[in-house]
């Protein structure tokens, strides 16, 4: 059996994981809900926020400037992205978008792995975030602990955006009906390329918080996309408390499952994935309406 | 005589092409490429996409995770094998094969709940979950990330010969012969009934729910199918290169098997054949190429995009859609019989439903009834305590103002939403905890406000899924059987065209007729199951005087036999149908009686006129 010391600083591993992914799954969540497009890119740009903390980094120990670049390239890469390509789909089949945002995933990685090479580089941690941190009991890196902080942080801000915002009014009206929202005019096109860009923005951020914590390789991402879908499986769809709670249950199922055999660690989300299909359908914050 | 020749030769053209080119293409390869064994891959990828094919080119279902069968049945073939279990190869691919479709119930049962995005997401998950199962908790049996080499190949024995498929030749004899054989059994399936009916799921599956086919269970059988195909591919590529890689299971597999589908076709059965041909042979070619070789995944990535965007038919969709001369539609549509009796009349008359038997069973007194049902959404009451009683072979009209609760009514009626509470009872059985699939085996169905067609299919093909649900029941897995070959469809289907008018286009894509043409297949459709009784919701929405007068005619003539309830705006229509009207106002039944009593009810007058006045 584990001591209360792994089982503590285990719970705690959770939390910062499962906040990163809420955070990346509720980027993706927005993006669902609003475009009903589906973004298996969404990785991809996660990635891409990563590689950004790991080139600003590198040369320089400014977490806020890496911060702030990665927020900007994903702003362009989500702006790029919904004016050049999505757009063109939403009158098309969700089975095309899916398609056709897969294949941008897969060019975005290669041309990542054709600039950086293919292996896995460490990516060092900023200066405030060394040490550890004694929590008297336990023990546990001082950047982890920032990092629950940090997330925290930004999902209230996204919080305040959405539910205290005008522009949060309409997003979260968008998502419940799309058409009623463009009928009473308001520009539904602007509200879609604000909320595609919103998403990529926030799996950019995660990726930048997340590259400290382990180094940068191309592929990072296609894990964190499907842990997001079943954040939002459990969830449900276009719900950001779904994001929230569906991403703590997935941090701490894999947290937890590592303390006891981390070959099950992987499954066990996938357990629980599936008995919410069972019991509720439309996962645990979700509505009947869409999808 | 000829002709049926003439039509057997164009049925097996494909198959002939098929054995021809599986004779000669390995020649080329070994000829320009050095060997076989590129095109025995290409092969291999093909009898993964027969099936994929069929399940989101033919169903429209998008999975992301096919690599779980894929790898469950290479996997379980090569445990067997190289475990020492097994020494019978063609078994244990048996086995395989068996553990991959086991596989794919449960995980079918799981994914099929939800549809288009939630599909693909939970498929893909489902993959992830194998992977990782293979990976570290099964790695005692899988070899975890070192695969398990050494499966051998298999042999046939007769009399004195013995031959193992083990080689560069020999392998691709094996696998072209099983690609050869999924490709009959697959176009067998696309020319059966079960095909037409996945065809029109992935066009409409709530029509084809409607209509009365059992669209979940046709899913769950195509998705299991599709895991067939996968394991036997799985199986084979162990055989062949006698080494089972990890990675078969891994989302790269299930990945490049959709983009090896789009990129070659779907729906097209050797569009994943073509796709896998271009991205082997792209990538074999690009990592050659020393500028750009690292890009290799980028440019196929690149083009997938570009393909997805432009040609979203595929290689093979394309040059067959150029291939194909588009025909001149006839200009106007037929003519609809004045009235009398027809030759149509018998094959039309309605399909007398299963006898009613079972403690359900109450005395049939009238074809439909309706009690006290209702419905609200919310606090928002849309039908209360409606009750309605139709005797076989009447014609009841339901009126009132826009918002009354007519349209709900219809729907619940249908089954096509659950009552609150309240009964519904058809021709004396209780429907109301039936799903709409049920109802409409029991001889209900419905013409709908909204055209809801199968577009891209001709009229004759619209026309026959209907006529089918009633003739095949919920289910029926007849794959060997045309679907054109039912004597008794065909002939409804004839006399409906006829009926109908649309003689002259009946093989034109429903996509290109005229709105006037849509409404009269929309009224056809629920026809052709033949049945007792007939919902009409506004069946003279948006036409014109002249084709509401055709569509009139229509209801005259093929409602002879059969209980009708009809919604409609048009008061003419009504009063002159009509033999008795209920008139609705705010979710409850205002009034009722003959077209004379509700004309001169004066609760009636007040209602409409102040329902006009308030608007």
């Amino acid at each position: 059996m584990p001591t209360l010391s792994q089982f503590l600083s285990q719970a705690f591993n959770g939390i910062a994981l499962g906040s990163l992914l809420a955070l990346i799954a509720s980027g993706l969540s927005i993006i669902l809900g609003t475009l009903g497009v589906l973004n298996f890119a969404h990785g991809a740009m996660f990635m891409l926020g990563a590689y950004t903390a790991f080139v600003v980094l590198s040369h320089w120990d400014s977490f806020a400037a890496a911060l702030a670049l990665g927020a900007l390239v994903l702003l362009l890469v989500g702006f790029a992205t919904e004016r050049g390509l999505v757009r063109y789909y939403y009158a098309r089949p969700k089975e095309d978008q899916i398609l056709v945002t897969f294949g941008l995933g897969i060019m975005i990685v290669e041309a990542v792995r054709y600039v950086f090479g293919p292996l896995s580089q460490p990516v060092p941690l900023p200066s405030w975030g060394r040490g550890i941190v004694n929590f008297g009991f336990f023990i546990y890196p001082l950047y982890r602990v920032e990092v629950i902080g940090i997330v925290a942080v930004l999902l209230f801000a996204f919080y305040l955006l959405l539910y205290r915002t005008r522009v949060g009014l309409v997003v979260r009206a968008g998502i419940e009906d799309p058409l009623m929202v463009e009928l009473l005019g308001t520009h539904v096109q602007r509200v879609f390329l604000f909320v595609f860009c919103l998403g990529a923005v926030a799996a950019g951020i995660a990726g930048v918080i997340y590259a400290p914590l382990a180094a940068v390789i191309p592929n990072m991402g296609e894990p964190f996309l499907v842990q997001c879908f079943v954040v939002v499986v459990i969830g449900g769809l276009g719900s950001f408390v779904g994001a929230l709670v569906g991403g703590i249950i997935v941090g701490e199922i894999i947290s937890l499952t590592t303390l006891f055999d981390p070959a099950y660690a992987q499954a066990a989300i996938y357990a629980v994935m599936t008995a919410v299909l069972i019991v509720r359908p439309r996962g645990l914050f979700g509505t009947m309406g869409r999808a | 005589m000829l002709k049926s020749s003439r039509r057997l030769a164009l049925r097996w053209l494909p198959e002939l092409s098929m054995a021809a080119a599986l004779a000669i293409l390995p020649f080329v390869f070994a000829t320009w490429l050095g060997s076989v064994d590129l095109l025995t891959r290409i092969l291999i990828w093909g009898i993964f996409g027969l099936g994929f094919d069929l399940l989101f080119g033919r169903t429209g279902l998008l999975s992301f995770g096919q690599g779980a069968f894929y790898g469950t049945g290479g996997f379980v073939t090569a445990y067997l094998l190289t475990g020492g279990f097994l020494t019978n190869v063609w078994l244990a691919m048996a086995i395989g094969i068996a553990a991959a479709a086991v596989f794919s119930i449960a995980v079918g049962f799981l994914a099929l709940r939800r549809v288009g995005i939630y599909f693909a997401m939970i498929t893909l998950a489902f993959g992830e979950l194998s992977y990782f199962l293979e990976n570290s908790p099964l790695a005692r049996w899988t070899g975890g990330e070192n695969g398990l080499p050494g499966v051998p190949a298999p042999t046939i024995q007769i009399g004195d010969l013995h031959y193992a498929f083990a080689g560069s030749w020999p392998g691709y004899q094996l696998v072209a012969g099983f690609y050869f054989f999924g490709f009959i059994f697959a176009r067998f399936v696309v020319l059966s009934p079960v095909g037409s009916v996945l065809n029109a799921i992935r066009q409409n599956p709530q029509r084809t729910a409607a209509l009365g086919h059992d669209v979940n269970a046709y899913k769950l059988a195509v998705f299991v199918l599709a895991a067939v195909f996968a394991g036997c591919a799985g199986a084979l590529l162990g055989i062949f290169q006698s080494y089972m890689p990890p990675d078969a299971f891994a989302l790269e597999t299930s990945g490049q098997l959709v983009i090896q589908t789009v990129i070659g076709g779907a729906g097209t059965l050797i569009g994943p054949t073509v796709g896998a041909a271009i991205w082997l042979t792209l990538r074999d070619l690009l990592q050659q190429v020393p500028a750009i070789g690292d890009l290799w995944k980028f440019i196929l990535g690149a083009v997938f995009v570009v393909l997805v965007t432009f040609m979203p038919n595929g290689v093979v969709g394309t040059i067959g859609r150029l291939a194909m001369r588009p025909r001149q539609k006839p200009e106007s549509a037929g003519h609809i019989r004045d009235s009398g009796i027809s030759g149509h009349d018998a094959v039309l008359a309605p399909r007398q439903a299963p006898a009613a038997s079972g403690p359900g069973a109450a005395p049939a007194g009238f074809a439909l009834e309706a009690r006290a049902v209702c419905k609200s959404y919310g606090g928002i009451h849309a039908v209360e305590e409606m009750s309605l009683a139709l005797p076989e072979g009447s014609f009841h009209a339901v009126i009132g103002p826009n918002g009354a609760g007519k349209s709900t009514f219809l729907r619940l009626l249908k089954r096509e939403e659950p009552a609150d509470s309240g009964q519904i009872m058809l021709q004396g059985v209780d429907i109301t905890a039936a799903d709409v699939t049920a109802a409409s085996q029991h001889g209900l169905a419905k013409s709908y406000q909204i055209n809801q067609l199968f577009s891209s299919l001709t009229v004759r093909q619209n026309l026959r899924i209907g006529a089918l649900a009633r003739q095949r029941g919920r289910l029926r897995l007849d794959i060997f059987r045309a679907a054109d070959g039912f004597a008794e469809v065909e002939a409804v289907v004839a006399a409906l065209l006829d009926e109908l008018g649309l003689n002259a286009c009946a093989d034109f894509p429903v996509d290109t007729l005229a709105y006037g043409e849509k409404r009269r297949i929309e009224l056809g459709l629920a026809l052709a199951s033949r049945p007792a009784v007939l919902l009409l919701d506004e069946p003279l929405a948006g036409l014109s005087p002249a084709e509401r007068a055709g569509v009139k005619q229509l209801i005259r003539n093929l409602g002879k036999g059969r209980t009708i309830v009809l919604v409609e705006h048009d008061m003419d229509a009504v009063f002159e149908l009509a033999e008795r009207i209920t008139v609705m106002h705010e979710g409850r039944k205002l009034a009722e009686g003959t077209p004379r009593e509700i004309s001169n009810d004066p609760l009636v007058k007040q209602a409409y006129l102040g329902g006009m006045a308030a608007s």
